[in-house]
């Protein structure tokens, strides 16, 4: 069911979610009454919506009955803050006017925890989003369940006529269409935005923007209803808000529906699973939430009481919450007691399903209008009937079984938090597809960019595009208190050398002739659009340091009435946030101009690496691989030179000088010593001695065909590329193929280490630093050399990657990892990883420096890199996949008026051996008030800062205390918000802001991820191997690495990718089939009950059973589905920087239990908590901290 | 009674001994007063075309500490077939092998005909000899590609079944695996690292199945498999070694400007050596190194790659000014007598036109028997030739080279060995095997009477010294006879291991009573040769003045005024690589050959009358004569002015110039025929009155005319010489005047 629902959800939701937004600010503007009731349904979820910026939480939700009774005041409350008029609620956020708004967002939050908070997504959306816990509340309330669902209704009564209205609405929806549509509502909160758009709300929102706030407000109830799908600006733009409200009003329940069946064809997609739903979407959420409502809301009003009473128990189902429940508790102690004891039967609940249809119908319900919802809590016993009933269709084929479910549901009253009742991240980035359609200028200071989820397109005017950079606040406070007391980690991810699509420029170049880049004197800023021209053009002033500067008289260029130069748009530098300058031989190494790169191939051709059959593969495709070097200029050839060593216990050097008829061989068995045996004939120009190369690679597999030798060494090999370099007096890249632990006689002597009883204690940090200081000095010269080593591992048993990755870490490479490497299954992986690797784009020798303007300073550096003083990040080798993590530190105020400037210079060798200079400039906004850094922020960037923070903190803390910190961290932040920015309501509600309401989730999943929570199955390899893969990943890698992407394909559309579904199992029906891409792994899963001619369609085979589960790729069938399928995994291919092998996973088959680990919003087997646990904690955390 | 000259060449012919005295002092006061010692140039090898080996093992004195070998002067008991070893007096009875033995049936070693006889011995399975290339890849392209053709051509003269080995340097130091197919494989050490023996032996992999060994006998096979990849008989590896060396290239690595290459000769060495040592230890092997500059990477580096820094000349080696001498020669030192001590021999060829370090590296050669020779370069017929002619054949189409030769003397009471009063030029190895002393030696390396000859030839010369240890107040009895045996045991080319022995006997002689006997037998021309190498020997390890004192003290014979003036001796004008290659060929080479190097010879032809030879004399250069001298190392052609004037103008080409053309054609000739047995080949000048190229003449001739005496300026005669040095006139005069007060 939950499944279904959640793809209902969040299908209608992005398609909605624009309209929804809108509509729902609409009737927020309009008349939250009329609209509320009417919507009920939606409104409910708009209500979580339109509270956009609050969040309530509807697990604690469902134990809150008590809550739900908070959740009234609180939405009072938090109106207050946001706006005047708690009614305004989600209209708040729409009337924008100004007033309404506010109520809006305070709506949101008084209506129910998480729900509400969809609400206010819509209205205020952005910023603001704030889940109101009811959590606490409603754990506490567990006791009650029933009355939960009362309480829930409660929360409506917060708002006592909406709620009626709500309810009524929702009611219908409920039953109609399953909660879905609540969780449409927080997608809303683009419309929200717009709502928002008020002058707070804007912000977040794009589409405000471009719509007239109050238009919007109107327009977005309409729109967010049905048009919202469709296009939800044009709504904005019209005055959906009316329609939508009328929509609402009028048909709340069934009718919302009917309207809502337009929705629904958006939906449609994921009708499939839920053809119900569909239509229901908007109106299943509110449906859902009317249900409940309806049974409850209206009870509601009593809802508080019905809390404690009936909600708690199930709420304690939550048990994990229960502990939350405690802080609850406060409001409905009493019942608690019981409530807790209940619990046990909660756990009952654990079928979530179950739970989740309680729940999920509760906490839907809470969505819809946290108002509803609360009753839904406190309701779902007696709602969960009704709004079971609902959610199975909505999964008719869910693998829960709904009614059953429902059932229990119902009777456990569970106090389960419905997951469709908490912030959903398909929702939200489905939200930003919808309102996503223009190109996204970066000429606005502080202007937050589209999800890295989203494709848009860019245009620079002035500042990086968010592909170079993007920040985690893109409004930074003022102070080091402010951020200290935010702890909001200010940084910014660059990724110097991304690569653009087709329809962007790629940087321009700019050539300052002789003198090199104009620079700042002082600080050495290069020439930006932010320098200020003075003196009628004769000087320059730095933003980043203010000194004054003479522009030189070849530079000279009048200025124009507004003080700009008159050739301002002519030149790169002065219009635009990234360009390249060419270098003088003043920035090149030893004032030489450098030499083109060069590549040296470094093959293992030990015992394992033959009988693996990974010395043909490499040397085969190599020879054709060749041919396609990295090249600026297609045209011409690559300048690229290669150079080739195979290695066992001692060094084969290979003379493949094109004057020779055959290569020569030349051994190095010193290897204590390492040197380069030759230097002409080694480096080679790969059309002069094509020939002689041909021949050398087909005669390597041959001559190492019988070797008995297994010993291998490491460190001398790279010493040997390095050598190599050093000789050719070049830059250069080593691509090293290797199989085994080093344990031969020479430097870099490993010791198989591995000890799994050291996990988990304090030692444990130890398996991750370097084995011996070799490797560590060893980087270093490589990175004077710019010597960049890419390592390719083909291990059978452990290598100690921790030690072997440091090299490639430290100069800018990549490591790959093949374990237990198999030539058939395995190759297509390894050789489109070659290929890729050895064709991107990449530069060499590169130094980074980050400039900023006075009041902040870059302190700390991710990435694969190495650092030889505090400032400069020096990467022997980077390519275009390579990100860095940049955390930024005050050192003094800033100033609101010029917010801060940041300055990215790359200077590089290009691998045509041309010195260059990459310039990013940004600039963001600086703020005096939490709330505008809270409106600001991305939650993704804030993950990958996290991430790489956490994975480097396990060299020197255990796991766990790294766990703890993160948590801790973010319970601050998110107290910290709640306490100064949302308005104030019960404790026992959970407030997350708009920008941040995923971050439980995807925090929840670093915290899972191998590296800081391992399983039994998990290698300390692997760990080491992830840890250092995410450290040079950009945000949209680590994103779908965290939350890894699960597209329902049981129907598949050409132009456009079904809407994905949440990663939890509750999502997956026995009878679909799923494609989950996570980054590095493909899976494809298949149901128990999938109908055979979707079976024929895929694999040509009519049986279940016949699936071959070990197939690496999808069978080539003659049908649109097959294809369009392939055509899908193609593409997800291309996104990525590592090619995804595609796994069959057959539910219920051995290899279920992997993908099960990726489904991260359950529990992991390794004893990650569930999404819901998460939030519970996290709940916990913050009101610790608050009280 | 033949007289001494008849004698003396008899015993040369015979034997390939000549002694300063053929009669010896009978004590050791006599012996003293004599002043040039007792002492003999001896040819281990001598060739005797008449001297069939025979086929059975040398009958040796059961003495342990004699072990002479049967010979002539031995008193026989046919009946009891038993003989007395006449070195030590103990009564040996015959073998078995010997029953029939009688007075009418004597072996051969017992016939006076054959004081040498060579045995050939059958024990032990024949060992291949080995070749060992070890080239300088840093050359010019020119230089390098008449070297490979060189290596290719010497591969057709090499046995079949000898085994070939190849080690290229310049940076790095590179040694060829010669079985691989498809891909050339070498393995490759960097040239600036001293690696031991062992460890390259362990890097090789040679170690390893040794230790497989232990465990078994499979491990046998593996064994010779393992240093067959980089020693391999000839015919099978032909075609894969031509193609490797002709697809030799220069050394990869750049040179920057200013720069010499960075050529690791040390390091190539030591690695051949090495691999050598572990692989065949005390079997007869050949190491050629050829190179075409200085070390100048790594261990044994004699310069440093600046070229701004020149290397080391005389003045600098006197002003203690030379960095890399004294580490230089110790390294080569170490290598030498490692590979002296595993019986395998080192040749130098250096072809460069400045100092190749071959003062430093003359030790190689020096103490392992191996050549030494330098050229300009490897693209002259010089080089060329002279390499070719390494591997002439004999008239039995054998090899003119031996390997691992031992050689032992064995003397009877009252004559011992020489042993020198200084410090001995390397220490004897008796620690290690007390029988023998591990040394090449041609002298002045004592306290033994054994000498490792580790490569020689049929023209292969040591001198030896004796010293009578008999009192003034026990001499030996009158009218006694003193015996020497020589014992050479030594490979032969054809991988046959052979016993040479020669056995000499001289008579005692009272100083007081035959005076005149002695006199008599006084072999002026060994002698002379004798000392001049005493003297070359101690100019190598003192300084030269001192030398010169010593001999002017020691001889006043007329040879001395030109071995004065010789570069032996002198150093001036000469580099220490030219010293050093003079002085090694001085020391190694025959009677005959010695005396050329010491007074060149000059002969004169001219209208006049047939060839004639003429005074080292600057009067002997006249404007109608042409000259030819021959100083071993120099072949010089000297067309007086006129004659020169004649070719200029075209006379030979002229019928009715034929007699000119003759003339000119004669000493052509003549030059030809010294070339063609030479070696190692002498630089060929051809030059004229007035050419460059003349200096070679000027410089040796007896400046009897100079710019100083210039009443004889304009005279008839001769042609005068711009030096300051005094002539042969001066010189005697002095010498008279110093004899004569000296003595009172």
């Amino acid at each position: 069911m939950n499944v279904n629902q959640h793809t209902p959800m969040a299908s209608p939701y992005g398609q909605p979610q624009p309209g929804y937004g809108q509509p729902n600010y609409a009737p927020l503007d309009g008349g939250y009454p009329a609209s509320y009731a009417p919507y009920n349904g939606p409104a409910s979820a708009y209500q979580p919506g339109v509270p956009p910026q609050g969040k309530t939480l509807l697990p604690d939700q469902l134990l809150g009955p008590p809550t739900s009774a908070p959740p009234p005041v609180s939405a009072p409350q938090q109106y207050n803050q946001y706006s005047h008029s708690p009614a305004d609620m989600q209209n708040g956020p729409p009337p924008m006017t100004q007033a309404p708004p506010r109520p809006a967002g305070s709506q949101p939050y008084g209506l129910g925890g998480g729900q509400p908070s969809y609400p206010q997504h819509y209205a205020p959306p952005p910023t603001m989003q704030q889940v109101t816990n009811q959590m606490g509340g409603m754990q506490l309330t567990s006791g009650p369940p029933t009355p939960a669902g009362l309480g829930y209704a409660p929360p409506h009564s917060s708002q006592p006529p909406i709620s009626t209205s709500y309810q009524s609405a929702p009611q219908p929806s409920f039953t109609q269409a399953p909660p879905p549509a609540s969780s449409a509502p927080t997608q809303p909160p683009p419309p929200n935005a717009p709502a928002a758009s008020q002058q707070y709300y804007r912000g977040p929102p794009p589409p405000p923007h471009s719509i007239p706030p109050p238009s919007c407000a109107p327009a977005p109830p309409v729109s967010q209803s049905q048009q919202p799908f469709s296009t939800p600006q044009p709504h904005f733009s019209s005055a959906p808000p009316p329609v939508s409200q009328p929509g609402f009003p009028s048909g709340p329940p069934p009718p919302a529906q009917g309207s809502f069946p337009p929705q629904p064809t958006p939906s449609s997609s994921q009708p499939g699973s839920v053809p119900p739903p569909g239509p229901p979407p908007t109106s299943v959420t509110s449906g859902q939430y009317p249900t409940p409502i309806q049974h409850q809301q209206q009870p509601p009003d009593s809802q508080p009481s019905p809390y404690h009473s009936g909600p708690p128990p199930p709420r304690f189902q939550m048990p994990p919450t229960v502990n939350h429940l405690p802080p609850g508790p406060q409001s409905p102690p009493g019942p608690q007691g019981p409530l807790q004891q209940p619990p046990s039967p909660q756990t009952g609940y654990p079928p979530q399903q179950n739970g989740a249809f309680g729940q999920t119908r509760s906490p839907q319900a809470g969505y819809p209008g946290p108002y509803p919802v609360q009753p839904n809590y406190g309701a779902p016993a007696p709602a969960p009937a009704p709004a079971a009933p609902a959610q199975k269709r909505l999964d008719p084929d869910a693998i829960p079984s709904p009614q059953a479910p429902d059932m229990p549901a119902v009777q456990k009253s569970r106090h389960r938090i419905d997951p469709d009742a908490i912030p959903s991240p398909i929702q939200v980035i489905e939200d930003d597809k919808a309102k996503t359609n223009e190109p996204f200028v970066t000429g606005v200071r502080g202007q937050a960019p589209p999800l890295v989820t989203t494709s848009f397109h860019v245009r620079d005017q002035g500042n990086a595009s968010p592909r170079f950079v993007r920040c985690t606040a893109y409004n930074m406070p003022c102070t080091a208190d402010m951020a200290k007391q935010s702890q909001v980690p200010l940084a910014a991810v660059i990724k110097p050398l991304a690569t653009l699509p087709p329809d962007e420029n790629p940087p321009y170049m700019v050539d300052h002739g002789e003198g090199g880049p104009i620079r700042c004197n002082r600080c050495k800023a290069y020439m930006c659009p932010y320098m200020q021209f003075i003196e009628g053009g004769r000087r320059f002033q730095c933003s980043f340091c203010n000194c004054v500067t003479d522009v030189p008289p070849h530079y000279f260029q009048h200025l124009d009435h507004t003080g700009k130069r008159v050739d301002c748009y002519d030149r790169p530098e002065l219009s635009l946030g990234s360009y390249e300058f060419l270098a003088t031989v003043d920035y090149c190494k030893n004032n030489k101009l450098p030499q083109p790169p060069a590549f040296i191939f470094l093959i293992d051709v030990s015992y394992n690496a033959v009988k693996s059959g990974m010395v043909s593969i490499v040397c085969h495709e190599l020879k054709s691989l060749l041919d396609h070097l990295p090249r600026e200029n297609p045209e011409v050839d690559s300048v690229v030179r290669v150079g080739f060593v195979t290695y066992n216990k001692v060094l084969h050097f290979y003379n493949v000088k094109a004057s020779l008829a055959q290569p020569q061989m030349l051994v190095v068995s010193d290897v204590s010593d390492m040197f380069v045996p030759l230097l002409d004939g080694f480096l080679v120009n790969v059309n002069e001695s094509r020939q002689v190369i041909e021949s050398l690679l087909d005669q390597i597999p041959e001559m190492f065909a019988d070797t008995r030798e297994t010993e291998t060494v490491f460190g001398p090999v790279i010493q040997a590329g390095l050598e190599a370099l050093k000789a050719a007096d070049c830059a250069g890249k080593l691509f090293v193929f290797h199989t085994s632990l080093p344990i031969a006689e020479a430097p870099g002597k490993l010791k198989n280490r591995e000890d799994k009883k050291l996990i988990g204690t304090d030692k444990e940090k130890s398996l991750f630093q370097p084995q011996v200081g070799f490797y560590n000095n060893l980087a270093k010269e490589c990175v004077a050399q710019g010597c960049c080593v890419d390592l390719f591992l083909f291990p059978n048993q452990y290598v100690d990657v921790a030690t072997l990755g440091v090299v490639p870490v430290s100069t800018g490479g990549s490591v790959y990892k093949y374990t237990y490497f198999q030539a058939q299954t395995d190759q297509e992986r390894f050789l489109n990883d070659l290929r890729r690797d050895l064709q991107k784009h990449v530069g060499f020798d590169a130094v980074m420096r980050v400039r900023t303007s006075t009041g902040i300073r870059a302190t700390d550096f991710f990435g694969s890199f190495y650092m030889s003083n505090t400032t400069d990040v020096e990467l022997a080798g980077l390519d275009c996949d390579k990100a860095i993590t940049v955390e930024f530190k005050h050192d003094d105020k800033l100033s609101e008026e010029t917010g801060a400037l940041m300055q990215c210079a790359v200077l590089y060798t290009s691998c045509s051996g041309q010195r260059r200079l990459r310039i990013h400039n940004m600039a963001v906004n600086c703020c005096s008030q939490l709330a505008d850094l809270y409106r600001n922020c991305e939650t993704d960037t804030i993950i990958n800062y996290f991430s790489k923070y956490a994975f480097r903190g396990v060299l020197s803390n255990p796991t766990k205390a790294v766990r703890d910190t993160l948590v801790n961290q973010c319970a601050q932040i998110l107290a910290c918000y709640r306490k100064n920015c949302a308005s104030p309501s019960s404790a026992g509600q959970l407030i997350l802001p708009e920008c941040m309401k995923l971050l439980p989730v995807y925090l929840n999943c670093v915290l899972k991820s191998d590296v800081l929570l391992p399983g039994a199955d998990v290698s300390l390899d692997d760990r080491a191997y992830l840890k250092q893969l995410i450290s040079c990943m950009d945000v949209a890698d680590t994103h779908v690495f965290f939350y890894p992407r699960l597209l329902p394909v049981m129907k598949l559309e050409s132009g456009s990718l079904p809407v994905a579904v949440r990663n939890s199992e509750e999502r997956l029906s026995k009878g679909g089939v799923y494609l989950m891409e996570t980054g590095l792994h493909l899976f494809l899963w298949v149901g128990a009950s999938v109908q055979q001619e979707l079976l024929l369609n895929l694999f040509g085979t009519p049986s279940f059973s016949q699936i071959d589960s070990s197939m690496i790729n999808l069978p080539v069938l003659d049908n649109p589905f097959s294809q369009r399928l392939r055509e899908i995994i193609d593409s997800f291919r291309a996104q990525r920087s590592r090619y995804m092998k595609l796994v069959v996973v057959k539910q219920e088959d051995r290899t279920e239990l992997i993908f099960r680990h990726f489904l991260v919003e359950d529990k992991s087997a390794s004893g990650g908590a569930s999404y819901v646990d998460f939030l519970c904690h996290m709940h916990k955390e913050i009101r610790q901290l608050l009280s | 009674m033949s007289t001494y000259q008849e004698f003396i060449q008899q015993n040369e012919d015979r034997d390939g001994v000549r002694f300063s005295w053929n009669l010896w002092p009978s004590s050791r006061l006599e012996a003293t007063r004599l002043v040039v010692p007792v002492s003999c140039l001896f040819t281990p090898l001598k060739e005797r075309p008449n001297l069939p080996p025979v086929q059975y093992e040398p009958v040796l004195c059961s003495r342990a500490t004699c072990k002479a070998v049967l010979n002539p002067l031995c008193q026989v008991d046919f009946r009891a077939k038993i003989w007395a070893c006449n070195f030590c007096f103990q009564r040996n009875p015959f073998p078995p092998s010997y029953a029939g033995i009688s007075e009418v049936n004597q072996p051969a070693e017992l016939m006076p005909q054959f004081s040498t006889i060579e045995y050939i011995v059958q024990r032990g399975p024949p060992t291949p000899l080995i070749f060992m290339y070890v080239v300088d890849t840093c050359l010019e392209e020119e230089d390098l590609q008449a070297l490979k053709e060189s290596l290719q051509m010497s591969l057709s003269l090499l046995p079949p079944n000898a085994l070939v080995g190849l080690i290229t340097f310049g940076r790095m130091v590179q040694l060829h695996e010669l079985s691989s197919e498809g891909i050339a494989k070498s393995y490759v050490f960097r040239g600036n690292k001293d690696l031991s023996s062992k460890h390259v032996q362990e890097l090789l992999g040679l170690t390893k199945p040794a230790a497989a060994a232990q465990q078994g006998r499979p491990a046998a096979p593996q064994e010779a498999a393992a240093f067959c990849k980089f020693l391999q008989p000839v015919h099978r590896v032909d075609m894969n070694l031509t193609d490797l060396l002709g697809e030799l290239q220069r050394d990869p690595w750049p040179v920057p400007q200013g720069k010499r290459p960075l050529r690791s000769t040390g390091v190539a060495l030591s690695v051949a050596v090495s691999l050598l040592e572990g692989t065949f230890p005390n079997t007869g092997a050949r190491l050629m190194l050829f190179v075409g500059g200085p070390p100048t990477h790594g261990p044994g580096m004699v310069v440093g790659d600046e070229l701004k820094t020149p290397i080391r000349s005389w003045h600098d080696i006197q002003k203690d000014n030379a960095r890399h001498l004294k580490k230089a020669t110790k390294f080569y030192e170490g290598l030498a007598n490692r590979s002296a001590g595993n019986g395998h021999c080192i040749d130098i060829y250096a072809c460069a036109l400045d100092q190749t370090g071959l003062l430093e590296m003359k030790c190689l050669s020096n103490l392992t028997g191996g050549h030494i020779v330098m050229g300009d370069s490897f693209n002259t017929s010089l080089f060329k030739q002279t390499f070719q002619r390494v591997f002439s054949k004999d008239y039995n189409n054998d090899f003119r080279m031996a390997f691992g030769g031992v050689l032992e003397v064995k003397v009877q009471e009252p004559l011992s060995p020489w042993i020198r009063p200084g410090k001995p030029k390397c220490n004897p190895r008796s620690v290690h095997s007390p029988q023998c002393v591990l040394c090449w030696q041609e002298m002045g390396v004592g306290g033994t009477n054994q000498w490792k000859l580790c490569g020689l030839g049929p023209s292969t010369t040591l001198g030896m010294y004796f010293e009578v240890v008999n009192q003034h107040n026990a001499p030996v009895p009158q009218g006694g006879r003193g015996a020497i045996q020589f014992v050479t045991q030594y490979q032969h080319s054809n991988t046959h291991r052979r016993i040479r022995v020669t056995t000499i006997a001289r008579n005692w002689a009272d100083a007081n009573s035959q005076i005149q006997h002695i006199e008599s037998s006084f072999d002026q021309e060994a002698a002379a040769v004798l000392m001049a190498r005493l003297g070359v020997f101690r100019a190598e390890s003192e300084e030269g003045p001192d030398v010169l004192r010593w001999l002017d003290r020691q001889l006043i014979r007329l040879f001395m005024f030109h071995l004065r003036r010789s570069p032996f001796l002198q150093v001036f004008n000469n580099s220490p690589d030219e010293s050093s290659y003079y002085r090694h060929h001085f020391v190694r080479q025959d009677l005959t050959q010695s005396l050329i190097m010491i007074q060149p010879i000059l002969y004169s032809y001219s209208f006049h009358g047939p060839p004639e030879p003429v005074l080292l004399d600057s009067s002997s250069i006249l404007p109608d004569r042409i000259l030819l001298m021959d100083t071993f190392f120099q072949l010089v052609i000297f067309h007086g002015e006129t004659i020169a004037q004649w070719r200029k103008a075209g006379y030979q080409e002229m019928a009715e110039y034929e007699n000119f053309k003759q003339l000119l054609q004669a000493p052509l000739d003549d030059a030809q025929e010294i070339l063609q047995t030479r070696f190692p080949m002498p630089r060929y000048v051809d030059t004229e009155h007035g050419g460059s190229q003349a200096r070679f003449l000027l410089s040796k001739v007896n400046p009897s005319q100079t710019h100083n005496n210039l009443y004889a300026w304009g005279q008839e005669s001769g042609a005068p010489i711009l030096t300051d040095d005094v002539s042969l006139q001066v010189f005697m005069d002095h010498l008279k005047k110093l004899a004569v007060s000296s003595s009172t």
